[in-house]
């Protein structure tokens, strides 16, 4: 038992950090976890994009893609490897997970080779930014039960709708779709897939203003969007079953929570006085810390299994589905706990007065959000007990019933 | 990375467990829960037979010379059968004990025969319903004599030897020492204590005026017993896992079977999820308990840290599993004639038996502050 690397692995990450040292700037470990960038994210996005171009040309941009999608041809421990050592340095980031973890590789499965040739490299290269359009108002966990509509006229599709929560759909150039092209037949069996061009007249974008005040999200409005038949993937009513080659990478590509931890919960436990002297003395705190700085370890040491697993070329087993089961709750809980420990002055989120620039405070509220996107907790905990300990899935009425005879939220 | 048990650990894994699939059911743990008897002898006698009891002891006394890597998995299966046998006492805490603080004379005197399984050792720190510490463990010894009286003691009617965590006369945690005591001398007044498992004997023993010795220097027991607890808490926590790991097969498995309303209890999600948790539990406490693995086969300086990570997670994961095994199976789960009580049992000893989880977690929080992990 060892955390070392193999031999090819050591080479690997000594390549690797050689390039990141001289293309990239160390990141300053003082100002690691301290806020977000002041830029704006037009300029954001503009470095983002001159990073993926430099990543892509190297060949570290997807290393696990095939060489002649213009990948490494790697293997998935190399890929850890690679944002490992990339985690130790300045560079952008945020932009191009959507459309390299889920939509491209959505295309490299059901798209033409002569669509592939054109759409594949300008996404590695950062030159096109993709999105992904499945949620909708009434349908999120139940994401096959959407109601967008796509009907035929000639050789093309008329799409009518409302999508919700896409990420980055304001600067992205390119999405995919999946959309309800036959009503009359049960909910998986009438949906049809496609790409399209996000400046297709009609399409409308809205930020969605969060709760935290921020706007990741946005809610894209079809109104008469015309696509061509050729931009379907997959055949008519076989939408479903595209959706599942994203789907799979879902959960990939949504990261683990970061964000204050364990770390932060002691030094303010050092820092902040209680009645009966400082917060760490206080058995209270002193259990709770323990608890969460457990399930830390747990989740690290889970990653450390899994890298295992691939390190050696296996399968990861099924423990790696636990991980945002665990980490969501114990962001908000633990951001909560921080909160009651600054007693009465808990309740300011200041960047000058709250301790570590209102960080507690920024997760609190982020963490309600956290707990949904990319699967529920309770989504997730069926998809444990379903695909890991095989337990039957709940009874369904939706199953065989057409679409449009299914009972519906009386709003949505 | 390479953070998991190698080949061999694993067949060596797969041997414990054909052997107690065969000869230490649930049904035969139940001989022991309805009989007099202190531990399944035919069972011991067998897992001694295999060489287990000596695995990690090194080959000059007697063992097999293998490490802590190999009692690791070891200890996983007996855990998952709820092994009604001496292997903790004996192995985790009597013989580490011997091995880590033993003079030579020690170590040949009584490790070869606790490796072949001819006798059985335990340690005997409590003195009733409290923690141990230097405050509390009054059993006085001088002069090579030890009087005092240690309850419970697991083991404490059958084991030969046992080491004695006694009060030496300094001040403060000095006051502590370890002693190595033969048990089978006159002197010794032994008899059973009944216990919420009594699948695995314990003991009241009264010491009176024994012949003993030390074991490691005088004044140094509570950090030596700190040690021993730490080995054995990374262990013990083993068997946690894998008595989790078979509560949570013996719920799904019911969950599956039982129809109400119509359907299965395991279709709705208020089963389901309660599994689910079971299941994340386990696995954060499996992977904690593979660094404390790491960590007590190399006897790293993070060992405290590892150790007490472990044992808070797997018995989390033990006790939430255990409970939870009986109200999967409602009613019939509180039955006599149910198994369910085997685990709920055996996860509160495990529990309890190193120290409570309130006290694993005030040490851990102790470690980091001094380690400065933040």
């Amino acid at each position: 038992m060892d955390f070392n690397d193999t031999p090819e692995e050591a080479k690997f990450r000594s390549e690797v950090r050689t390039w990141l040292e001289q293309n990239a700037k160390l990141r300053d470990p003082a100002s690691a976890k301290a806020g977000r960038s002041e830029k704006s994210e037009a300029e954001r996005l503009v470095r983002a994009k001159e990073w993926q171009a430099k990543k892509a040309a190297a060949g570290y941009a997807a290393i696990t893609w095939p060489t002649e999608f213009g990948g490494l041809g790697g293997t998935p421990i190399q890929s850890v490897i690679y944002s490992q050592e990339e985690a130790a340095f300045e560079v952008p980031r945020g932009f191009f997970e959507i459309g390299l973890g889920m939509c491209i590789p959505t295309m490299m499965k059901w798209a033409t080779p002569e669509q592939n040739e054109r759409y594949v490299k300008p996404a590695l290269y950062g030159e096109e930014v993709w999105c992904q359009l499945f949620s909708e108002p009434a349908a999120g966990s139940d994401v096959a039960g959407l109601r967008t509509k796509a009907e035929k006229d000639g050789d093309e599709w008329v799409i009518n709708g409302q999508k919700v929560w896409t990420s980055g759909a304001h600067f992205c150039d390119y999405g995919i779709i999946v959309t309800r092209s036959d009503p009359t037949v049960p909910k998986h069996k009438g949906l049809t897939f496609f790409f399209l061009d996000m400046k297709t007249p009609g399409i409308e974008i809205r930020p969605i203003k969060q709760m935290s005040g921020d706007s990741g999200f946005n809610e894209v409005f079809f109104n008469d969007v015309r696509i061509p038949d050729s931009q379907r993937l997959g055949d008519v009513g076989e939408g479903w079953k595209v959706s599942l080659t994203t789907l799979m990478n879902e959960r990939l590509a949504i990261g683990q929570g970061a964000g204050v931890d364990y770390e932060e919960l002691l030094k303010l436990a050092r820092e902040t006085e209680l009645e009966n002297g400082p917060a760490i003395k206080d058995s209270n705190v002193r259990e709770k810390m323990a608890d969460w700085y457990v399930q830390s370890q747990g989740l690290k040491y889970t990653k450390f299994r899994t890298l295992t697993a691939l390190s050696k070329g296996q399968v990861p087993g099924a423990e790696s589905s636990i991980g945002k089961i665990v980490s969501g709750p114990k962001m908000q809980d633990l951001a909560s706990f921080a909160m009651d420990i600054q007693g009465q002055g808990g309740i300011m989120q200041d960047v000058d007065e709250s301790p570590m620039a209102g960080a507690f405070q920024n997760q609190w509220i982020g963490a309600a959000g956290y707990r949904i996107a990319g699967g529920t907790d309770e989504i997730l905990r069926n998809i444990v007990s379903e695909q890991v300990l095989g337990l039957p899935q709940d009874i369904r009425v939706d199953k065989t019933v057409p679409f449009n005879e299914l009972a519906s939220s009386k709003k949505s | 990375m390479n953070f998991d048990f190698s080949d061999d650990q694993k067949m060596l894994k797969d041997q414990a467990r054909k052997f107690l699939d065969d000869k230490c059911t649930l049904a035969d743990v139940r001989k022991i829960l309805e009989s007099d008897a202190s531990h399944d002898d035919a069972v011991w006698q067998g897992l001694c037979e295999l060489g287990f009891a000596g695995a990690a002891v090194p080959e000059a006394y007697g063992g097999l010379g293998l490490g802590a890597l190999e009692l690791c998995v070891l200890a996983e299966e007996l855990g998952r059968c709820v092994a009604p046998v001496p292997f903790s006492s004996s192995i985790y805490l009597a013989a580490e004990a011997l091995k880590l603080f033993g003079s030579e004379e020690q170590k040949l005197t009584w490790l070869p025969k606790i490796a072949s399984g001819e006798i059985i050792g335990t340690i005997a720190a409590t003195e009733g319903a409290q923690a141990p510490s230097p405050n509390s463990v009054k059993s006085k010894f001088s002069n090579g004599k030890l009087s005092g009286t240690k309850i419970p003691v697991a083991d404490g009617e059958t084991a030969s030897v046992a080491i004695v965590l006694v009060n030496t006369g300094g001040s403060g945690e000095q006051a502590l020492s370890l002693a190595v005591v033969d048990l089978t001398d006159a002197s010794v007044t032994r008899s059973p204590v009944n216990t919420i498992d009594p699948t695995r004997g314990h003991a009241e023993i009264i010491f009176d005026n024994t012949p003993a010795e030390l074991l490691g220097n005088e004044g140094e027991g509570w950090s030596a017993y700190k040690r021993v607890e730490a080995g054995a808490a990374v262990l013990v926590a083993f068997e946690q896992v894998g008595g989790a790991e078979a509560a949570l097969n013996m719920a799904k498995e019911y969950a599956l079977d039982r129809y109400a309303f119509g359907r299965q209890i395991g279709s709705y999600q208020a089963i389901k999820h309660k599994l689910a948790d079971m299941y994340v539990k386990l696995e954060l406490a499996r992977s904690n308990c593979y660094y404390g693995a790491m960590a007590l086969s190399s006897d790293a300086s993070d060992l405290e840290i590892a150790a007490a990570t472990a044992r808070i997670a797997a018995t989390e994961a033990y006790r939430f599993a255990a409970q939870e095994n009986i109200q999967t199976h409602g009613g019939i789960g509180f039955t006599w004639e149910a198994n369910p009580q085997f685990h709920y049992r055996r996860s509160k000893l495990l529990a309890l038996s190193l120290g409570s989880a309130s006290r694993w977690k005030d040490r851990l929080i102790s470690e980091l502050e001094k380690s400065n992990v933040a």
